[in-house]
């Protein structure tokens, strides 16, 4: 064989290979993705939605108390770390660009953001578990929040950079204070890519099951109080997946369907709403 | 006097930066500032407020280690280096050696990095130089949902649906080829169980070849088209571009970029904790067999770990994974910045 | 200035970029074993044109071309043509040096290797050969396994026009080669090209009216897409036929 079609059979061969290497990834998601659906919808009843899970012995239930859990520890967590975020990534992008602390915060922020998540359950074990002798839902809201922050912070500070300094020089020229340029012009500005940056953060503390061990814990029973161990749709789906009763698999194959369809949805909503906004 | 001293240093620190609307920017605002003749009570507690919330994170980080260290002491007081050097794991006897959820998360984490890495490469590949352009988007979004599914749903899929079918049919085939091959097939004998060391590490591999594709795609996706093109004015083949310069060019990167993914699957708990078997004996060198890694060691003991011994000794498993996580968060920060200096330096 | 042996060859030639029609109805043949310049002010199709010739604008999939372009009498612009095969024969050097990520040796052999089955000693005496044709062996003939990128901005620039020689193409295309070079290492480059007129066809874009005085034998003057004149370097510059060429030439001068 020739040295022209050696080259262009090897090219054949590596673009052909690149194509399945695709293939593969794509073959994965759907696979994963038609599980959770096939076997969530199979769970999937009303009663998902508004019986408590089941005790044990009982095969009938469902995550009311599980989802409520959940919702109220995603909801507080977002109230508690969005704040936070923004505000560092504020201080990144307006007012460390180049100093220490900047770059210092910068630095082990990127480190906390992939840093594991176990790491950061058992640190809130530490520091407010086993002092107060009690899992409980404060300490799951502290490692969701703990958890989230580092995202906000990122694309906060992305988006800020983008914003164009004219539009700060202006802002100034009118004799604005700092705060006020930054809370009402530079902020705004890169408000799409901020909301973003947010639904991507909830989306990630929703699926977040490791840390929750450690704090939250969970609990079979109505529970809102959080002082208090406290009910969370990713422990129960983690024990109800275990257990040896049927009903109880289905019932967790139910609640994945519900989170990660909730996930997913916040994933391709972000994008679709920073696109949308990008374009205009 | 401090508040002039101030704003001298963040002038000049704008001085520095190589954005030179920055420094035109401070400018305005110091001369802004100084005909107001004194600062903005709101601004001073402004900035306060935001460089307070940024050194909190500082301490967040510098909290994880003390906390952790700390707990961790007693393990360290009375095992010392044994702890890191002997395999027998046995909290009713009071015995700690960690050797085996090491090897364990050591392991799986290597067997996801050589299936990922050559799978995330073809995606980048494929992303960047074949797929027709309208389907890019569409394509790498898909990829990148991947590593949105919530690692739990991995592990129960991983657990419940993949571990039969590949006890079934993986399993043997592998048996029946790579555990063929001298040597290398003690890797791939024994019992057909579904879960193991294997398993766990096709799992992780799933997960982090979304985080080192899209590296590997930005980081292909940077080089200069004039040097692509250089390469196809001499005639290459699109492989031979790809192979012969956009790698070498972009090495670096894609690095950093598998270290990114080496630390996602160091730290994965719930889908290794569902598949990896948790045991604590290991007798036979095969990646069929069961074992245990650091993290599925610490979610399944750590709420029934009775005594101080025992919760130290998880303490002290999980620090090591932090530092090591640590160190190769580090190593891939500093290849992906010098990557971006040197993109900076060329352009 | 005689000896006009056509080598390449566009005939009612058409260039899109998606909608946007940016060469329109080329009719022209350019000479073999000469230097031909493009002119004309940015965005007037000129490095458009020069990229057709070996077919860059294939890796762009909304651009396009239609007519004919012949390349000594064969149609390249039929979907028959191996690109690989053809951009063996038309080398290529760019506005900014872009030496490949490895040594200067293997920048070198590289493109050689991709169309030739040659040992060490052929190699070495080829890499050599094409240094010298650059007039760059001297500087690097001791740091042969040094980065390609290590070397100044012209003496990469030199290697990117070395590694262009070593394939032996019979054209060699050259995109404002000198636009991000020093005086002196433009100088040098002039130098090489003059050098090198005899072996090569050499099609060149310069927006510098100069350097295409200096070194070109034919020059073509394009405005808005459209082959305006094209003609010997020396009347064009003198005495140039049309009243655009002539109102571009004097205003770049002045």
């Amino acid at each position: 064989m020739n040295l022209l079609s050696r080259r262009k059979l090897i090219n054949q061969i590596a673009l052909t290979l690149s194509m399945l290497a695709m293939a593969f990834g794509l073959f994965w998601l759907a696979w994963i993705l038609y599980t959770v659906l096939h076997l969530g919808l199979a769970g999937l009843s009303l009663d998902i939605f508004t019986k408590m899970t089941p005790p044990p012995g009982a095969a009938d239930g469902g995550l009311l108390n599980a989802l409520a859990g959940s919702g109220l520890l995603v909801v507080v967590s977002t109230l508690v770390g969005t704040p936070l975020g923004i505000l560092v990534g504020v201080y990144l992008a307006e007012y460390g660009r180049t100093s220490w602390l900047g770059n210092t915060t910068r630095y082990v922020n990127d480190l906390l953001l992939s840093a594991p998540s176990i790491v950061i359950g058992l640190f809130v074990w530490i520091v407010v578990v086993s002092r107060m002798g009690t899992y409980s839902g404060w300490a799951g809201i502290l490692a969701l929040s703990l958890i989230m922050i580092p995202v906000v912070v990122r694309t906060t500070e992305n988006m800020l950079q983008l914003v164009p300094n004219t539009l700060r020089e202006a802002a100034y020229a009118l004799g604005a204070p700092k705060r006020k340029v930054i809370m009402s012009v530079t902020l705004r500005a890169a408000k799409s890519g901020v909301v973003t940056g947010l639904l991507l953060a909830i989306a990630r503390i929703a699926g977040e099951t490791a840390p929750l061990l450690f704090t939250a814990l969970s609990n079979p029973f109505w529970s809102v109080d959080l002082g208090k161990p406290i009910a969370n749709l990713p422990v129960t789906i983690n024990s109800f997946a275990m257990s040896p009763f049927v009903e109880w698999q289905q019932i967790a194959w139910a609640g994945v369907l519900v989170m990660t369809a909730c996930v997913l949805t916040l994933n391709v909503i972000a994008r679709i709403f920073f696109r949308q906004e990008q374009s205009h | 006097m401090k508040v002039v001293l101030e704003r001298d240093t963040t002038v000049s620190g704008a001085a520095l930066a190589p954005d030179f609307s920055l420094v035109l920017d401070n400018q305005t605002r110091s001369a802004s500032s100084m005909s107001g003749g004194k600062r903005d009570l709101g601004d001073v507690a402004f900035t306060w407020l935001v460089r307070g919330v940024a050194v909190f994170v500082l301490l967040v980080l510098l909290g994880i280690i003390v906390a952790l260290v700390l707990a961790s002491l007693p393990t360290i007081k009375t095992l010392g280096v044994s702890f890191l050097t002997t395999a027998e794991w046995n909290p009713p006897m009071n015995r700690y050696g960690a050797l085996i959820p090491i090897y364990g998360t050591l392991v799986t984490s290597l067997i996801a990095l050589v299936i990922a890495v050559p799978v995330s490469f073809g995606i980048a590949l494929f992303l960047t130089e074949l797929s027709p352009v309208w389907l890019r988007r569409p394509l790498g979004t898909a990829i990148e949902l991947l590593a949105a599914i919530p690692s739990i749903v991995y592990g129960m899929w991983g657990l419940l649906i993949f571990a039969p079918i590949f006890a079934e049919y993986g399993q043997p085939f592998i048996a029946a080829t790579l555990g063929k091959i001298p040597y290398i097939g003690l890797l791939f004998s024994g019992p057909a169980l579904g879960i193991g060391l294997l398993t766990a590490g096709i799992i992780l591999a799933i997960m982090i070849i979304p985080f080192i594709a899209s590296v590997m795609r930005d980081v292909f996706a940077i080089t200069p088209p004039m040097l692509k093109e250089s390469a196809y004015g001499l005639g290459c083949t699109t492989w031979e571009v790809v192979w012969n310069v956009v790698l070498p060019h972009s090495k670096v990167g894609v690095v950093g970029g598998v270290m990114l993914g080496l630390g996602r699957a160091l730290g994965e708990t719930m889908a290794v904790t569902f598949v990896i078997g948790n045991t604590n004996f290991l007798s036979s060198p095969s990646l069929f067999m069961p074992g245990n890694s650091i993290t599925s060691a610490v979610a399944n003991e750590f709420a029934e770990a009775s005594t101080g011994l025992h919760t130290s000794a998880l303490m002290e498993l999980s620090l090591l994974l932090f530092v090591i996580t640590l160190i190769v968060l580090v190593i891939s920060k500093k290849l992906l910045a010098r990557l971006s200096r040197n993109e900076g330096e060329r352009s | 200035m005689n000896n006009f042996i056509p080598q390449i060859e566009f005939k009612n030639f058409n260039f899109h970029y998606g909608k946007y029609h940016a060469l329109k109805s080329i009719n022209q043949s350019l000479p073999k074993h000469k230097v031909t310049a493009f002119i004309g002010p940015s965005g007037c199709g000129k490095s458009t044109l020069l990229r057709t010739i070996n077919r860059m604008y294939d890796l762009y999939p909304d651009q396009r071309a239609d007519g004919e372009l012949l390349l000594d009498g064969n149609n390249i612009l039929s979907p028959s043509v191996d690109l690989n095969v053809l951009r063996s024969k038309v080398g290529m050097v760019f506005q900014k040096p872009t030496p490949f990520p490895m040594s200067i040796y293997d920048n070198i052999a590289f493109g050689v290797r991709l169309h030739e089955n040659m040992g060490k000693a052929d190699m070495d005496e080829r890499v050599e050969w094409a240094l010298r044709k650059a007039a760059l062996w001297d500087e690097v003939k001791d740091k042969l396994n040094k980065s390609g990128m290590s070397l100044s901005g012209g003496q990469q620039q030199r290697l990117c026009i070395a590694r262009g020689v070593a394939v032996k193409p019979e054209v060699l295309l050259l995109d404002e080669p000198t636009s991000a070079l020093d005086p002196i290492s433009t100088m040098r480059i002039e130098e090489l090209i003059n050098e090198l007129q005899p072996e090569f066809t050499i099609v060149i874009v310069t927006h510098n009216m100069q350097q295409a005085a200096r070194i070109s034998d034919y020059t073509a003057y394009m405005y808005l897409g459209e082959l305006i004149e094209f003609g010997e370097t020396d009347q064009i510059f003198v005495k140039p036929s049309k009243k655009q060429t002539e109102d571009y030439i004097t205003g770049r001068f002045g």
